[in-house]
């Protein structure tokens, strides 16, 4: 499938910013499953961007600007040619084992609540770890809640498993928790998404998860969606967890009442027949 | 637990050679001069304001840490030995952290479990790959060290990441010089005061390539409600560095920068006194105000130098610990001079029922915790304490390790009964550059002033002593 994606971030200082400094990840890499046929980030503001990669091979811009800002736009256009590999991700850059993916984290701590859960679904389906975690993403489908309003960037794994609500980046959290609760490693993923209803506006990003299966490697787990990672999915950074695959993380010197809206555009840019 | 060595008087009850002059001196001395020397003493402690606050405790928030005035006093010989001891240690600990984050020759070989290593939380994935200045990635180092007989130190934490009290052994031998100057006059004591000019030589020799050939140092600190503070502004003022909080500094184009009155001033080092954890929002924890946005990906791109470097965690870790003596070996192929207390790891099923069979006798430890919180010392300790740790046990072996109940030397001290012996450890502070190892004679002795405690964390009612090492 070829997606284009468009991605605006855009920030509104009622009292302009002296400075803002930002740390983006925002470009994605390609692996068996993608390949990115162009990408471009622009910054409405004067500065230099600087690439590095993170310890996961993500690719990194970090920049600074000088103020006065009232407003600042980072804008990511770009298109991507995808396939289905079975959710399975082969050809990415990875630099550590597995099993450093079993790390806790402040935002993905498994409480006794997400422990009883996994351990739970494991009673049930057996140690395969497969049919574990094809589990746990139906029972996390059905039983959270799509919701944007009672969580945010900061919300833990266990406060959204406590609400039954949340956005991607919360049932992301939960899985990875959970997977990780019962020895699988499993780690954050954020990306877009191809909604196959016809709606290309989003308001926000998308998330999934990875969890490593033996016999196969890392595997994409989608639980907003309900399904494993498909051609759909745009895969842009990795992380422990969602701080470690954010799409901007930044600072602002000087400036208040900020105003902060996400824009992104997600469509198929042309239609390949499948024979 | 074995007979206790007295550092003064030997087990046969002569006095040890080092100790001859201050013995006689003890014995000369009237009891109400020494007493009013203490208190001068406090005093002047008083008047310069070097306090630490003990944290978990509300009422008094900043405390004078007690000061003993009867110094510990160790021979040139048993000096030299530790300060080999240390130098080999600090090779090896740099070694193996340059390994770990690089490429990671002893996970392959097996000499420490991969798991130990990468789910550790002070590992830090965002060091994998990352070259430092040199290969140097603990600067200074604070190794604490008990003796338990004649000939036999032990090293007991390895403090890696930010460590703290060369203020009170600066302090306590500028006391000391003005409260005894004829004790002294009978002694050849090493000088420590050179320690602020061997640690800025230190710092300015692991500059980036980058830097001017007269690098900018910095001493970043929390702010003044750090428990360290004191030290902070102390040894920034020692060396001659401004002293700076993370609002103070600023990263543009991946380089950092102070604010100063004359506009802004490219830092090379920063000998920073924050945990990994608060150095950047943008690279750790987003809530943090103590740090520097964008000071990783500074130090990434090799601008600037971070003294010590990020992640130095997993060295000092006390569940690596066990694996020291392993590691010294591993880079250096050379046995350790110094012993490492022996360690059973909870983690591993047959140290666990080892350690559950005789909480009695064992002092048991949080992996995580420091400052004497959070530990077990099974003779001290009464039924209900020994079963609270048995369920903690049982329920997270891999956050505990256990070691024999040490029995750590005893030296004179001026009690309330007079002078008694009280059981110490010592803080040497080794400093490592470019060119070459350094390390003050002395250190920071603390002394648990309470009869029998074994617990000398300042936070827990221990006191500290100058350290007197004999140049003869």
């Amino acid at each position: 499938m070829r997606i284009r994606v468009v991605h605006r971030t855009s920030y509104r200082y009622d009292t302009p910013a002296t400075g803002v400094i930002q740390m983006l990840r925002l470009t994605p890499r390609n692996h068996d499953g993608q390949y990115v046929i162009n990408w471009r980030i622009d910054v409405s503001a004067d500065c230099r961007l600087n690439q590095h990669e993170d310890a996961f091979g993500n690719l990194c811009h970090s920049f600074t600007a000088e103020g006065p800002l009232s407003e600042l736009v980072v804008s990511v256009e770009g298109e991507v040619e995808t396939r289905n590999t079975n959710a399975v991700m082969t050809g990415a850059i990875e630099r550590f084992p597995p099993s450093l993916f079993l790390r806790e984290t402040p935002l993905t701590t498994a409480d006794d609540a997400i422990r009883d859960f996994a351990a739970a679904t494991r009673a049930e389906t057996g140690d395969d770890g497969l049919k574990l975690l094809h589990e746990m993403l139906a029972r996390l489908h059905a039983d959270i809640t799509f919701d944007p309003d009672p969580t945010h960037t900061a919300t833990t794994a266990s406060e959204a498993f406590v609400l039954k609500r949340g956005v991607c980046q919360d049932l992301s959290h939960i899985f990875v928790a959970a997977a990780r609760s019962v020895g699988i490693p499993a780690r954050y993923i954020s990306g877009h998404f191809h909604r196959d209803d016809g709606v290309t506006d989003q308001d926000a990003g998308h998330a999934w998860a990875e969890a490593f299966v033996p016999s196969l490697g890392w595997v994409g787990f989608d639980a907003t969606n309900g399904i494993c990672a498909t051609d759909a999915h745009v895969r842009i950074a990795v992380g422990l967890d969602y701080l470690g695959a954010a799409p901007v993380r930044g600072t602002r010197y000087g400036g208040s009442g900020e105003t902060l809206s996400v824009n992104v555009l997600v469509n198929q840019t042309q239609h390949q027949s499948q024979s | 637990m074995a007979d206790v060595f007295d550092e003064m008087t030997g087990a046969d009850g002569s006095i040890r050679p080092p100790y001859g002059e201050l013995s006689r001196w003890l014995s000369e001395i009237p009891p109400e001069v020494l007493d009013h020397r203490r208190r001068e003493a406090e005093l002047i402690f008083q008047r310069i304001g070097i306090t630490f606050a003990v944290y978990g405790e509300t009422d008094s928030q900043e405390r004078l840490i007690p000061f003993d005035v009867v110094p510990r006093i160790l021979a040139a010989a048993e000096w030299g030995f530790v300060c080999r001891g240390l130098e080999q240690r600090v090779k090896a600990i740099n070694a193996y952290i340059g390994d770990v984050y690089g490429r990671r020759e002893i996970l392959k070989a097996g000499v420490i479990p991969e798991d130990l290593v990468f789910q550790n939380p002070v590992f830090r994935p965002e060091m994998n790959g990352q070259k430092v200045p040199h290969d140097i990635y603990v600067h200074i180092a604070g190794i604490d060290i008990i003796r338990v007989d004649a000939s036999t130190f032990y090293v007991l934490e390895d403090n890696a990441r930010t460590p703290s009290g060369v203020s009170y052994m600066l302090e306590n031998r500028e006391i000391m010089l003005r409260l005894f100057p004829e004790l002294f006059s009978r002694h050849r004591v090493a000088p420590v005061e050179n320690y602020p000019n061997e640690l800025l030589a230190t710092l300015k020799s692991v500059a980036p390539a980058t830097a001017s050939s007269d690098p900018t140092v910095v001493l970043l600190t929390p702010g003044i409600y750090n428990s360290a503070y004191y030290e902070h502004s102390f040894l920034a003022d020692k060396l001659g560095v401004e002293l700076v909080e993370g609002r103070d500094l600023f990263v543009k184009d991946e380089t950092v920068y102070m604010r100063t009155t004359q506009g802004p001033q490219r830092v090379d080092v920063i000998y920073r006194r924050v945990d990994d954890d608060f150095l950047d929002p943008l690279a750790f924890r987003p809530d943090s105000a103590l740090g520097a946005p964008g000071v990783m990906s500074a130090y990434q791109a090799g601008n600037v130098t971070l003294a010590n470097a990020v992640g130095t965690g997993i060295a000092d870790d006390k569940a690596v610990y066990s694996y020291m003596p392993a590691i010294v070996k591993f880079y250096l192929g050379e046995e350790p001079l110094l012993n490492n207390v022996p360690t059973w790891r909870c983690r591993e099923e047959d140290h666990l029922a080892y350690v559950l069979d005789r909480l009695e006798e064992l002092v048991v430890k949080e992996v995580h915790g420091s400052g004497g919180y959070g530990m077990l010392i099974g003779p001290r300790a009464d039924k209900a304490q020994i079963e609270a740790f048995r369920t903690k046990l049982k329920s997270s072996p891999k956050n505990f390790i256990a070691q024999p109940t040490l029995a750590l030397s005893t030296v004179p001290t001026c009690v309330e009964e007079g002078i008694a012996p009280r059981h110490v450890d010592l803080r040497p502070f080794v400093l490592v550059g470019r060119d070459c190892v350094r390390i003050v004679p002395g250190g920071l002795t603390r002394v648990a002033l309470k009869k029998g405690s074994l617990v000398v964390n300042s936070s827990q009612g221990g006191g500290t002593k100058d350290t007197w090492v004999l140049d003869t």
